[in-house]
């Protein structure tokens, strides 16, 4: 039987199939960052673990587990080999968005579950920076600006989904993300989408 | 090499049987509207009661007791909606039971109608089960009461495949002076199932898990039972279900009866000897895993696992990628984030209900499918273990 309907793109599957950097041995393995996201009561957990050039501030070395679906497979696959030579602040950046490219598309209802591979990864660098007495350096997560045009962070889309935010056009009621330029559209979807699985977890 | 192509998901739909497949290409052109008067209206009609004697025969019905419906979801939304019916002579108006008990291991379609009855002023009790899946009967006594008007309990459940002591809770019900109906969707065709017998009022069945065709489904429906139909407008069903009848539908689901009934002894059988070897394949090859249903009263065919640390999702993907179809939990939940409805009412985690699969098996599958399957899985459960945060993390 053919396996041409496969609801993923081939890199998905690809990823999927040969998933890279899995840290088959967490005992042993020095890292100079970790992080830890998900949680498995929700179905999903993630670690990311990295490996940093201190002098150059660069990702040497990235691997990671999962108690997660296809989707979270692939994307942390992925993830774990763009990163690798990355600058950390350039690292630190990469959104659900540039991982969803990398793949080709995600189906909708499954790209919540990529997010989990970039949120451990910043967890990772912001753990590395406090092991190293960079403290000044560490992002808070929610002071990640989503939307440019307005200035909306994504703790302040995470707020309005609290509030009751469902749809984008909630989204874009209550806080008036995207209502610029609209170049931050996909990305505000997948945060709905995440933070909706996040606090609304059914368990 | 060719890639295989092992079905493992029966309890989601089955294939064909090549008779039934035989008996509707022949009657394709029977187009004939079954209530006309004229010869094309008569020979469909005459092909449709045909069918009709069939499923009545197969549990032990008449005719006149067996409606048919588009689903087994639509048949079990038509007897639980009648709770909410206010026409003045209806059976539920007239006595004031309003109240619904069923379980928590239903199938969606019972509960999605249960909270939109809750909506409309109906109050609905849900039965626990214990960790096999099994109804417990002693709260069931309890909660019933003159005012419960309708007791829904599944036969056999879909997830699971555990079979409920449907008898056992019918006397019960029937003693308070209640109606019973029963979703016997994944029971009927696969285990002996008898009306009388059971002393049921309703019974839901359906063709397309049975080797029929999809889109038809019976209620049968006890002579003198109260019935309040869900969709009006025809004298169709003796009133029951209005609507053209879906003839080449209704006559494969008579050929699957008779199908079954020639064949579901040796099948079960033979459903049996495969999972049994399937289940001793997996508990000798597979470290942590746990089985889920009832050890003896469960359906021949159906195999829920749970493979600890290993995401349920991955597993049946990486299965697909082998060739073996596999579902978590049930077909209808695929898509949903959330864990197996049934087996978190069993008591396990949500991690649990997370890392489980179903097997379902079918009339199709050979020993050296189960073997196949024996080989592909340690290895697919290996890799998927190998990357979770959680598994070896719990064995050290």
């Amino acid at each position: 039987m053919s396996q041409t309907n496969w609801a993923y793109t081939d890199a998905v599957k690809e990823h999927f199939m040969n998933p890279k950097n899995i840290l088959m041995d967490e005992e042993n393995y020095q890292e100079d960052g970790k992080g830890v996201t998900g949680n498995v009561k929700c179905g999903d957990e993630m670690i990311v673990v990295i490996k940093v050039n201190k002098e150059k501030g660069i990702i040497t070395d990235c691997k990671w587990k999962t108690f997660g679906c296809a989707s979270a497979i692939a994307s942390t696959s992925v993830l774990s080999e763009m990163v690798k030579g990355m600058k950390l602040e350039d690292a630190y950046n990469l959104s659900a968005r540039d991982i969803n490219k990398a793949l080709g598309g995600l189906p909708e209802h499954k790209i919540h579950c990529s997010v989990l591979g970039d949120k451990a990864l910043r967890l990772a660098i912001n753990d590395y920076y406090l092991r190293n007495g960079m403290e000044d350096r560490v992002k808070k997560e929610e002071e990640r600006v989503v939307c440019q045009c307005m200035n909306i962070t994504d703790q302040e889309i995470e707020h309005a989904v609290l509030e009751g935010a469902r749809t984008f056009n909630d989204l874009q009621e209550m806080t008036k993300v995207g209502t610029g330029c609209g170049e931050c559209t996909e990305e505000v979807m997948q945060l709905l989408e995440a933070y909706q699985n996040k606090h609304f977890c059914e368990v | 090499m060719s890639i295989r192509a092992i079905y493992m998901d029966n309890n989601a739909t089955t294939p064909l049987h090549p008779e039934v497949n035989k008996e509707m290409v022949e009657v394709m052109d029977v187009f004939g509207n079954p209530s006309s008067l004229h010869t094309f209206g008569r020979q469909a009609r005459q092909l449709v009661e045909q069918a009709r004697e069939k499923v009545a025969a197969f549990i032990g019905a008449m005719s006149e007791e067996i409606m048919f419906a588009g689903s087994g979801s639509e048949a079990n939304n038509t007897i639980l909606s009648a709770l909410t019916c206010q026409r003045k002579q209806c059976h539920y108006h007239v006595q004031g039971a309003y109240e619904v008990i069923t379980t928590t291991i239903e199938h969606p379609c019972v509960l999605e109608t249960s909270k939109c009855l809750q909506e409309q002023g109906v109050t609905v009790l849900y039965l626990d089960v214990d960790e096999h899946g099994k109804v417990n009967i002693d709260q069931l006594r309890d909660l019933i009461t003159e005012s419960t008007g309708l007791v829904s309990v599944m036969m056999a459940n879909n997830e699971i495949g555990t079979i409920q002591d449907v008898k056992a809770i019918a006397k019960i019900v029937h003693e308070r002076g209640s109606l019973f109906h029963t979703d016997a969707v994944q029971a009927v065709g696969k285990i002996p199932v008898n009306v009388q017998e059971l002393d049921v009022d309703f019974l839901t069945l359906s063709a397309h898990k049975i080797y029929g065709p999809k889109g038809i489904a019976a209620l049968y429906v006890k002579k003198g039972a109260p019935f309040c139909p869900l969709i009006r407008g025809g004298h169709q069903e003796r009133g029951r279900r209005a609507g053209t009848e879906n003839t080449l539908g209704i006559i494969g689901l008579g050929k699957a009866i008779e199908m079954r009934a020639q064949e579901m002894e040796s099948d079960a059988e033979h459903l049996l000897e495969l999972k049994g070897a399937l289940r001793r394949g997996i508990e000798e090859n597979i470290p942590d895993v746990q089985f889920v249903g009832h050890p003896t009263d469960c359906l021949p065919n159906t195999l829920n696992v749970t493979f600890d640390g290993a995401e349920g999702e991955a597993i049946v993907l990486y299965l697909d990628l082998e060739g073996i179809a596999v579902s978590t939990g049930s077909a209808c939940a695929s898509g949903s984030l959330d864990p197996s409805h049934v087996i978190l009412a069993t008591g396990l985690s949500a991690e649990c209900a997370h890392s489980s699969i179903r097997i379902s098996l079918g009339r199709e599958n050979t020993m050296e499918e189960v073997e196949y399957v024996i080989d592909t899985l340690p290895r697919v459960i290996g890799k998927i273990r190998d990357m979770s945060t959680v598994y070896r993390r719990r064995r050290r």
